[in-house]
């Protein structure tokens, strides 16, 4: 198969599941999707970090740099502020278990 | 540059689980789990390229990871709850703007092997260059407009010059050309014209839009922001950034037009209504026409001796924090034995969903809250409903007038209640700008003061009955 279609393959099917996947949704989780989805275009930190990495100009590195941070901005704020309104979704029936334990907090 | 297999296949088990992260988000039971698992896919794919690609100046990108991390922890704990469209609409632009520094920066590197003529990277390449750039920067731009129009650092109106068509249509040829400049003649400036170009799109594409509609526009730049991501991917040959951004950018869109259909509008006119000239463009006046209004312990009477009570909450109460005096309230009705439900529009607060999250912050019972299409055909047997801070979504201008920017936008039918209490700060109109005839109708009750203020009384006084 031509590179090419195999990449337009990926697009097209990814295009598909990203529909179905939240088509169910109700709109009283339209906020914290919204959020989450925001987060996870974060991960072009992932392409800031290869790009930066392999550069030897000074201004390109300045620039990955910020990039970097940007981006870092993006998926790290993303999640968390995701997970703080989720938080208030859950907390109703565990009322035993109050401190939720993992690095959010 | 060939990514080992191991990697690739890292890679796809990280698209895997933001499959399963956005499954997970559309549901409230497995919501958090879902995010949980799209954020360690996410810093699990972050980490990859150090153990296969030999990279530089690994300490300074620590650094930058680091600041950005301190920034985005930073945000996210302290952005109180009403502020959350803003800050999404924040972490979104600086999203954008990434990515079409990153595109940027790709095309550096194309530019400076295009001496070699083996290196030829295809046109395709250098048009999803070009277009990471122009809408990373579009993204980026109208983001932080948004941004500025909710923390109302700006007008939260529509901002309209007379050229302003003018101007848009000409960047957005100016840009196209630009575009297609640059598959040509591949060099930086073009580039950078083009980001500066896309820059002043985002503001033009932004400024027209009222404040009300302003959610619509960050969840239509989030898709903007996903396409970008996968056309990064494509131009790195990256399958992760690839899905991801097109999964963001599908859903994105069908998120976005979901929300425009709850509020009955089409994208279009939300984003160019302004530009027609006058329909999106309220009074923004308070009015001085009579009204009735009472003070708590009329109002308590009223209340406490209903059957059934419905209550709309809107912007304003989460504005007054006073969701919890609210649900205190409701706790005594409760026990009076007083039906009580919570009527929820769809775009109530600034965001389709963001009154259920400040609700549930307030611990009201999850099956209290009511979905408009549920709760609508219930307004007529209701003895009161109280309006706690909301206008626009019970404003029946949205079925009568058809001028009025919200017309055909579905709406709470709280006018058939038997009586309606409006808790109010002022007279002043509501986020659309435009005068609520149901606060002049002879069943209609005001109670003015702030949110929080006034539940406290009136919950003393239903106390007391």
């Amino acid at each position: 198969m031509d590179e090419g279609v195999v990449w337009l393959t990926i697009f097209i099917l990814s295009v598909f599941v990203g529909i179905e996947v939240i088509s169910k949704v109700s709109s009283t989780l339209h906020t914290p999707l919204m959020s989450g989805a925001n987060a996870i275009h974060g991960v072009i930190l992932l392409g800031a970090i290869i790009v930066t990495g392999s550069t030897d100009n000074g201004l390109a590195l300045t620039i990955g740099l910020v990039a970097i941070v940007l981006a870092a901005v993006n998926m790290v704020g993303g999640f968390l502020v995701t997970d703080r309104m989720l938080q208030m979704f859950v907390r109703k029936k565990p009322a035993k278990a109050p401190a939720p334990s993992e690095g959010g907090r | 540059m060939s990514i080992p297999v191991w990697a690739q296949l890292a890679y796809l088990g990280a698209a895997v689980c933001f499959i399963l992260a956005l499954k997970g988000l559309s549901g409230p039971k497995t919501a958090r789990n879902g995010n949980i698992i799209g954020a360690i896919a996410a810093v699990v794919a972050c980490a990859i390229p150090f153990f296969y690609l030999d990279l530089d100046h690994v300490p300074l990108i620590l650094v930058a990871v680091a600041i950005g991390t301190a920034g985005g922890v930073y945000g996210a704990r302290t952005v109180q709850m009403t502020q959350m469209p803003q800050m999404v609409a924040l972490f979104n632009g600086v999203g954008g703007g990434a990515a079409a520094l990153v595109a940027l920066l790709e095309l550096h590197e194309i530019v400076s092997v295009s001496a070699d003529p083996s290196a030829d990277p295809g046109w395709f390449v250098l048009l999803a260059t070009a277009f990471t750039i122009l809408v990373g920067s579009v993204s980026f731009a109208g983001s932080i407009i948004t941004f500025a129009k909710l923390q109302e650092l700006m007008t939260s109106r529509p901002v309209v010059f007379p050229g302003l068509p003018v101007v848009f249509g000409l960047a957005l040829i100016g840009s196209l050309a630009l575009g297609g400049l640059l598959i040509g003649d591949t060099t930086m400036l073009v580039g950078v014209v083009l980001a500066l170009l896309g820059l002043l799109i985002g503001v033009l594409l932004v400024l027209p839009v009222g404040g009300a509609d302003v959610p619509i526009v960050i969840s239509l730049l989030n898709a903007f922001t996903g396409l970008t991501v996968a056309a990064g991917g494509y131009v790195l040959s990256n399958t992760l950034l690839l899905v991801a951004g097109t999964l963001v950018g599908a859903s994105g869109t069908f998120l976005t037009l979901l929300m425009a259909g709850a509020m009955g509008r089409s994208v279009a006119n939300i984003m160019f209504g302004a530009l027609k000239g006058g329909s999106t463009l309220g009074a923004g006046e308070a009015s001085d026409r009579p009204v009735k209004s009472a003070g708590a312990q009329d109002i308590a009477i009223l209340l406490g001796y209903a059957e059934r009570v419905i209550i709309v909450p809107g912007y304003g109460l989460a504005v007054a924090q006073a969701q919890h005096t609210l649900r205190e309230l409701v706790d005594v009705l409760s026990e009076r034995g007083i039906e009580v439900d919570y009527a929820i529009h769809p775009v109530a607060g600034r965001m389709p969903g963001h009154m259920n999250v400040l609700l549930a912050e307030a611990q009201v019972p999850y099956e209290q809250l009511k979905e408009m299409d549920d709760i609508n055909g219930d307004f007529k047997n209701a003895d009161v409903v109280l309006v706690v801070g909301a206008n626009d979504v019970v404003n029946p201008a949205a079925k009568t007038t058809p001028g009025a920017p919200i017309y055909g936008m579905p709406i709470l039918n709280a006018d058939e209640a038997k009586q309606v209490i409006f808790m109010k700060r002022s007279m002043r109109p509501g986020f659309a700008g435009i005068e609520n005839e149901l606060l002049f109708e002879p069943t209609t009750t005001l109670f003015f003061g702030d949110a929080k203020e006034s539940l406290g009384k009136l919950l003393n006084a239903v106390k007391a009955l």
